[in-house]
């Protein structure tokens, strides 16, 4: 049980977390306080002056909004956050039960009568935009791979295909999002045009910008993966006579996956970024249009929920990159190699 | 026929430079009997890579060719398997699975699932690495990587084996374990080798004939030794045996006498 749940930890990740099991389970503490001290209580110590630091400088600030909001102030704006979408679940649930209890009673006085279902449309909460957001990077993120990595490999394999495509990747590469949008915009209107969408115009809008944004360092970096395999294991390959298809599944991608892997994650950050500008500047739903609402709204407790914003903002940003780490652990076949 | 088993027929290579061609190599005339182990020999730099490389069909000879059993051959095949140097194994595959991708492309046809898993099998425990079949490469040692080499090129049933340096990377001890190890697998096998080295212990240990190459540009071959000592060979009887000595003699006359090495100049 201790083993297996130790090692889940260790495979997921969070090896952080195994010296605080050993020492539950008081096993060696000695040596797992020693550990904790410099993994845990370091970053603690840090934190802790980061934090008086915030509150000290913040409470010297003010604004058009009145006082900078420290610590205390964000902490309480973050419980008030949760607060309202609690409430806003409440209403959307008694706002169902009301319709039902209203058909089935026109169904009782006369059963043929046409009754409407309507859906509840209350403005999104905090939390709704955070999935938001969340859904939207990672549709826009697996669109830019699934075309990434095929055509990084492509590119990687034959030395003129990626002569011939190299200077259009490189001058899209460095574009902003915010050019990409009024294209991608345009573009999405004139194309998605259908009575029933199954997505919303502006998600369509906000996953294609990100994926235009993170094409680029996956396809960089696997194409340099894929031309950098070992010239040995070319000839092994050559000598064996292995058909090009299964040249590239057994040697070509697992020698490239290292690359591949710093491409993604450098892509899903782009992308994360990418997305948050993306919804504020279009006005689509998502983190960054609670922020520019909130902005725009210009209440007393605006600062500190946009602070509240910006924290979630990091913290999601570095789950996501765990989690790809996550997948490199799985998927990499050098377990020697400490991936960071 | 059994006497031109493979054929170096007047093999030139030159290799395009900012300085213009480059001859590496000059005319390399060389036969094979099946069954023969052959090493080539000579300083650094000198060719002999290029020229099992051409063999190999990794490279392909400006002029002149290679005749293997009356058939000319330019392309990379499994009919001459090659164990390099630093051992070439797949990192992500266990010893069982890189064997059985040379396995599974050279018998698609021939063999079926359990026949394959039999003679993979087969050649791991000939290299006497039956016990860690199931390892991956960063897991066993360098003399065993090696080892595991060698099995894959033999499961490959290669008409003609190619090694290049194929101990150069192991400590004494180990290399010496691995040389008796193919002693034994190409007296039980007759396999036709070619050999690059630059040890003239292992090349006298091991050879029918060593072929001695003059250092490049343009190397060619400066001698030819036919070594006549009776197999099987033992390294510690052999080592107070005079014909043998005499054998090392010729060898070093010929690479610190003859053809200095380059560098030294």
């Amino acid at each position: 049980m201790k083993e297996t749940t130790l090692k889940t930890l260790e495979k997921i990740g969070f090896t952080a977390l195994i010296p605080l099991i050993k020492l539950l389970m008081w096993d060696e503490p000695k040596k797992q306080i020693v550990i904790l001290s410099s993994r845990i209580l370091l970053p603690a110590v840090a934190i802790a002056l980061f934090l008086i630091l915030w509150a000290g400088v913040s409470s010297q600030i003010n604004t058009s909004l009145g006082q900078l909001p420290g610590p205390a102030q964000v902490w309480e704006q973050s419980t008030s956050l949760i607060t309202e979408h609690q409430l806003e679940q409440e209403k959307k649930a008694a706002f169902y039960e009301r319709q039902e209890a209203r058909n089935a009673k026109k169904l009782a006085i006369n059963p043929d009568a046409i009754v409407r279902v309507r859906t509840y449309t209350g403005a999104p909460t905090f939390i709704d935009q955070i999935f938001t957001s969340i859904i939207t990077v990672i549709v826009g993120f697996l669109i830019a791979s699934f075309i990434a990595i095929p055509l990084g490999i492509f590119c990687g394999l034959s030395e003129k295909m990626n002569n011939a495509l190299n200077p259009i990747f490189q001058i899209f590469k460095p574009v902003s999002p915010l050019a990409w949008l009024p294209i991608v915009t345009m573009v999405v209107s004139a194309v998605y045009v259908t009575d029933d969408p199954m997505f919303a115009k502006s998600f369509v809008i906000s996953a294609i910008t990100v994926s235009l944004c993170c094409l680029w360092p996956t396809l960089l970096n696997t194409t340099v993966g894929v031309a950098s395999v070992e010239s040995d294991l070319i000839n092994v390959s050559r000598v064996l006579r292995l058909h090009w298809f299964t040249h590239t599944i057994k040697i070509v991608v697992p020698s490239s996956i290292p690359m591949m892997f710093t491409g993604l994650r450098l892509s899903m950050g782009t992308g994360w970024m990418v997305l948050i500008a993306t919804e504020m500047l279009a006005q689509n739903p998502g983190l960054g249009k609670f922020v520019w609402d909130e902005f725009q709204n210009g209440s007393s407790n605006s600062l500190g929920r946009i602070m509240v914003a910006v924290l979630v903002i990091g913290l999601i940003g570095f789950i996501l990159d765990r989690l790809l780490m996550t997948a490199q652990r799985f998927v990499s076949w050098d377990k020697n190699v400490e991936i960071r | 026929m059994l006497n031109r088993y493979l054929e170096l027929s007047k093999v030139s290579i030159e290799f395009p430079t900012d300085q213009g061609p480059f001859k590496a190599l000059d005319e390399i005339d060389l036969i094979l009997k099946q069954g023969e182990f052959v090493s080539l020999i000579g300083h650094s730099g000198c060719g002999k890579s290029t020229v099992l490389n051409i063999v190999a069909g990794l490279y392909q000879a400006t002029t002149g060719g290679i005749i293997l059993e009356n058939k000319e051959v330019t392309d990379p095949g499994p009919d001459r398997a090659v164990v390099f140097q630093n051992h070439s194994l797949l990192p992500w595959l266990t010893a069982y699975e890189n064997v059985e991708l040379a396995v599974k492309q050279v018998f698609k046809k021939d063999k079926n699932a359990a026949e394959m898993k039999e003679w993979i099998e087969h050649n791991l425990t000939l290299v006497h690495m039956d016990h860690a079949m199931h390892k991956r490469p960063s897991e066993i040692s360098g003399g065993m990587k090696q080892r595991v080499g060698i099995a894959r090129a033999l499961a490959m049933q290669p008409k003609v084996l190619l090694m290049d340096e194929p101990f150069g990377a192991l400590d004494a001890l180990t290399r010496a374990h691995l040389q008796d190890s193919l002693m034994e697998i190409q007296a039980d096998l007759n396999s036709t080798v070619i050999m690059i080295t630059h040890d003239v212990d292992e090349a006298v240990l091991l050879s029918d004939r060593i072929v001695m190459m003059t250092n490049g540009p343009a190397a060619r071959i400066g001698e030819i030794l036919e070594i006549d000592l009776p197999r099987p060979r033992n390294r510690v009887e052999i080592s107070d045996n005079v014909e043998y000595n005499h054998y090392r003699h010729e060898v070093l006359a010929f690479l610190y006498e003859k053809q200095r090495n380059p560098a030294d100049h």
